[in-house]
């Protein structure tokens, strides 16, 4: 059954889209990921133009990031005042990136700067989380338990200035740090359309070395509120934003998430990284591919917008 | 998209049988569009559009002969067009060099009695800009290159064709009888929203004759088009309304799905 976009201005297959939107969700709610970074590139696979994928990602994310933020909220696992200051940096990144992706979509250069954000984040990310994981695996098979982290360890991150005090996450800390992760994930957000979970969770807890338990919560709350923003900025810049796409999308994620998570319980916490850290790869490996191989056609159109 | 019979013409014909056989009355053509307007809808997946048209003053004897032709063309709204060419840096392919043209019509099919090469010689087909190759594309730098311009032009073309915003439809114009025919052009799936020009095109003998024209608005129905105009016209408030859309869908997710 076709159904027709109307901002992307093409006729899908919306069972397409649904099973689509069901597959990332099964995996986010399996990884406890946005899935922002799946379903972007799919939507290009799928031939969306990469200016609507992005920004209707990003829309996207709000629905299964603010559905876990909830979670997060009931059982107190979110600290405002740490997701106050992320939000405050990542604004600002929005914008700045909102406005680059206008830039970047004049000069006919947008689809390749978006690959390769993603083949080297994703490549990044996807390879350390693999050798982190396999490593793990090697220990608790070798009947060591895996050695927990020492806390009051402190880093040169430790040692900047404008410190604060953040109660929830048990943390005195200097705030650049906090506004530089905030502000360079806003600016992935809007360029990439993705929330940013897959770096955010990282740089919070191995950077930062907030307690893990508030972390996904945080990370969620300040991916619900810079998509939501970013999702506003490209649909009063660029109006990329497709509601009809978004919503197929979010219907099937929200349905694929349910059995994602019931799936995700029945396996350990390193066999998940190590198969969340394949999966990032095999994105980053496709998408990079298709930058080395020679395209099947050389040329190709845009319509003029209005921009610029 | 079935559009009906427009009688109008055809009795037209009827009534002037006489002066058929006189030179003084050329032969004409007429075309008549069911509707002037297309709406797309959500099921939208493309169309055959179908127009039909009548011969005036048609001549029995050429006409027997089968040497009368028909050409008709769908020409969408003309739009600015980047065109990019991909070339290899550092390994990776790479948007390099580009052409803009101004006055890219964004559709052209085009519906024939037979092969084009077999209406009339390409002379004819270029005197009068008819076919997707004798369209005029406007670069916006006419300091380029003719080459380079060719080149693009081409590229240009052929993306079309690809995509099926350029058609052809040979044999996609069917006399029904001595005076009347049916053309059959196809919309493609990402038909452009907009004023597209309907022309006729007569021929006798590889003689052009007579042109004649009509319009038809291409429009997205209601639901889709209040969305394209709000996104348009009122973009915060669309961002707003797709983030609280998106927030219910979330949140209602958890309700319908959490039973602990």
């Amino acid at each position: 059954m076709g159904i027709y976009l109307p901002i992307a201005e093409m006729s899908v297959n919306v069972f397409v889209l649904l099973a689509m939107g069901a597959a990332v969700g099964f995996l986010s709610g399996m990884f406890g990921v946005g899935g922002g970074f799946l379903i972007t590139p799919l939507l290009i696979f799928y031939n969306i133009p990469p200016a609507i994928a992005v920004a209707t990602g990003a829309n996207q994310v709000i629905a299964s990031s603010f559905s876990g933020a909830l979670a997060h909220l009931k059982r107190g696992t979110l600290d405002f005042k740490l997701g106050t200051v992320l939000l405050a940096g990542g604004i600002a990144g929005s914008a700045a990136g909102a406005f680059v992706f206008a830039l970047l979509r004049a000069i006919g250069q947008l689809d390749l700067f978006i690959s390769l954000l993603y083949v080297v984040f994703l490549g990044t990310v996807g390879g350390l989380m693999l050798i982190e994981s396999v490593n793990a695996l090697r220990l608790t098979k070798g009947g060591v338990p895996p050695a927990l982290k020492k806390s009051g360890q402190h880093n040169w991150i430790h040692r900047l200035p404008f410190k604060m005090r953040f109660r929830t996450s048990k943390l005195f800390v200097s705030v650049i740090p906090v506004l530089g992760i905030g502000a360079g994930i806003g600016f992935l957000s809007a360029i990439m359309g993705v929330g940013g979970g897959f770096i955010m969770v990282p740089a919070l807890i191995y950077l930062l070395k907030v307690p893990t338990n508030v972390v996904v919560g945080t990370s969620l709350f300040q991916i619900v509120v810079v998509s939501a923003f970013t999702t506003l900025v490209h649909s009063s810049t660029n109006q990329t934003v497709d509601i009809v796409l978004a919503l197929v999308l979010m219907v099937g994620g929200v349905a694929g998430a349910q059995y994602g998570a019931k799936a995700g319980q029945k396996l350990r916490g390193e066999q998940l990284r190590a198969l969340l850290a394949l999966l990032v790869l095999a994105v980053a490996l496709r998408l990079g591919f298709d930058l080395f191989v020679k395209p099947q056609n050389l040329y190709s159109l845009t319509a003029v917008s209005g921009l610029l | 998209m079935r559009a009906a019979a427009c009688l109008a013409a055809l009795a037209l014909t009827a009534a002037v049988p006489a002066w058929a056989q006189e030179p003084a009355h050329p032969e004409s053509i007429q075309i008549g569009l069911s509707t002037d307007r297309v709406a797309i809808t959500a099921n939208f997946a493309g169309a055959d559009l179908t127009i039909f048209g009548a011969l005036e003053n048609a001549d029995p004897l050429i006409n027997r002969q089968g040497r009368y032709d028909v050409y008709v063309v769908l020409e969408g709204p003309a739009r600015p067009v980047v065109v990019r060419r991909k070339s290899r840096v550092l390994g990776m392919w790479i948007n390099t060099q580009s052409e803009t043209f101004v006055n890219v019509p964004m559709s052209y099919s085009v519906a024939t009695t037979r092969q084009p090469q077999d209406i009339t010689d390409p002379n004819n087909y270029r005197q009068l800009s008819l076919g997707a190759s004798n369209i005029y594309m406007e670069p916006e730098d006419k300091r380029d290159s003719p080459l380079t311009i060719q080149e693009f032009t081409d590229a240009l073309r052929e993306r079309k064709q690809a995509i099926g915003l350029y058609s052809d439809n040979v044999g996609g114009v069917q006399f029904l009888s001595q005076s009347l025919f049916r053309a059959t052009l196809h919309l493609a799936p990402n038909v452009p929203v907009g004023t597209h020009k309907a022309r006729a095109f007569l021929f006798r003998n590889g003689l052009f004759i007579k042109e004649t024209s009509a319009q038809l608005a291409i429009v997205k129905s209601g639901f889709e088009q209040t969305i394209y105009r709000f996104a348009t016209d009122h973009g915060f408030g669309y961002g707003l309304f797709a983030i609280g859309l998106a927030m219910l869908t979330g949140w209602l997710g958890r309700i319908v799905f959490r039973k602990d």
